[in-house]
């Protein structure tokens, strides 16, 4: 198998939380090379008690191990480089629109706390109700203007 | 062992400890916090908080200290490394059957605790260690959504009347009560600091006074004068009742069958 066709097989691996998303849209793929029939992949985990952990590892097993000429796969959780939310890709960005979840705002504009845009609307007329939502890696959102609560993935 | 593995292995076990006994009384508070977005809040952080402690035992399995499930379930409590802050009850009764549990303690005690968890993980981002470096790092990014949090509700009850207010400088002094446990490294500080795995007690503690008559200050509270020494204390493995009573709860279902796969 080609690394190319691994990152391919990789794109169907995806959040357990947001299946419109992948891993790799994600940016918690951090390296992936197959050597002789062996897989090694570097996940970066976006949060570090994150329950979905487990399962991302075991669906990466899964699905690369059943590929071709595929004999073993390791996945490794590694925290350098740190993940943060500014690796998600562009694709991805739009992806979590589309699940009704606001992109997270760039890093360096955050303070005590953040704003982002409606994903329903686009408005930026949106007030912050809860830091924490259902999961740790989203807050709670309400915007204004089309009077719709939401979920935002936060700055990290 | 050598004098720098258990001076490393010592560190690890108060790290963990810490968060792991905080994130149980947290976790406690499921279904008592004052409003349903408080307690997805709380719980949140708690799972931080546990994910955290689970990332320490890690460390400490790689060390060739145990499991990580059997090093957090099977210890005994005079095992265990926490500061006596964390394993305070949360009130009187018991969460399940009249938990008189109060507000203002959970509060002050989170608040005051990750404030110093900060200070600390700050300081790791220095260590000799480099596991440490990395992991705390990504922890800081999470803690700072706590510490927003925690600030929230400070500057809430502070502003919300003089009843909370004074109830709230109540928890703060109780708080107070038991911080300087907090700031020990236990019967092997010196081998600690000297394998640079961590500045120095007096120096975290001074960073965290800043910090925190700062964070006070903002809502016109304050922190006691001086602070007692610590009735137990937690790094040398002495606890109160309490400790026995979480250690108990926690493991109860891993005790039935520890060999079972989850
Ligand atoms: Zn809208």
């Amino acid at each position: 198998m080609t690394e190319e066709t691994l990152w391919s097989l990789l794109q169907e691996v995806k959040d357990p939380e947001i299946p419109a998303i992948s891993l790799v849209e994600m940016g918690m793929v951090n390296k992936a090379v197959v050597e002789d029939g062996i897989v090694r992949i570097e996940v970066l985990p976006t949060f570090v008690g994150c329950p979905a952990l487990e399962i991302m590892k075991r669906n990466i097993s899964e699905i690369v191990g059943a590929a071709e000429g595929v004999k073993e796969v390791h996945v490794q959780f590694v925290f350098e480089p740190a993940w943060t939310s500014d690796r998600i890709s562009e694709v991805g960005r739009e992806k979590l629109k589309t699940f009704g979840i606001a992109p997270p705002p760039d890093l360096l504009q955050i303070e005590e706390s953040f704003e982002a845009a409606c994903p329903f609307c686009g408005s930026s007329q949106t007030r912050l109700d809860n830091l924490f939502g259902p999961a740790a890696c989203r807050s709670i959102l309400y915007c204004e203007s089309c009077k719709n609560p939401f979920e935002a993935m936060k700055p990290v | 062992m050598n004098t720098d593995q258990k001076a490393l292995q010592e560190l690890l076990f108060q790290l963990a400890d810490d968060d792991f006994i905080l994130a149980y009384r947290g976790s406690e508070w499921l279904g008592l916090a004052p409003h349903i977005e408080e307690d997805v809040a709380f719980s949140s952080m708690s799972q931080d908080t546990m994910g955290h402690a689970v990332m320490f035992y890690e460390m400490l399995e790689e060390l060739g200290a145990g499991t990580a499930d059997d090093l957090a379930q099977l210890r005994k409590p005079q095992d265990f490394r926490n500061a006596v802050l964390v394993e305070r009850p949360n009130g009187t009764g018991h969460y399940m059957e009249q938990p008189n549990y109060d507000w203002a303690y959970a509060v002050a005690r989170t608040y005051l605790y990750e404030l110093f968890k900060w200070v600390r993980l700050e300081a790791l981002m220095s260590s000799s260690y480099q596991p440490l470096v990395q992991i705390s790092r990504k922890m800081m990014t999470e803690l700072r959504y706590h510490l927003m949090h925690w600030q929230t509700w400070t500057k809430h009850l502070a502003g919300g009347g003089q009843e909370s207010r004074d109830r709230l400088q109540a928890a703060i002094a109780q708080v107070c009560q038991d911080i300087e446990g907090l700031f020990s490294f236990g019967p092997h500080a010196d081998a600690i600091v000297a394998a640079g795995l961590i500045a120095d007690a007096s120096t975290l503690k001074a960073r965290w006074l800043e910090k925190a008559s700062d964070a006070l200050a903002k809502n016109g509270l304050a922190l006691p004068d001086a602070f007692p020494a610590p009735s137990h204390d937690g790094r040398a493995g002495e606890h109160t009742e309490q400790l026995a009573d979480v250690l108990n709860t926690l493991s109860e279902v891993y005790r039935l069958d520890p060999a079972a796969a989850w």
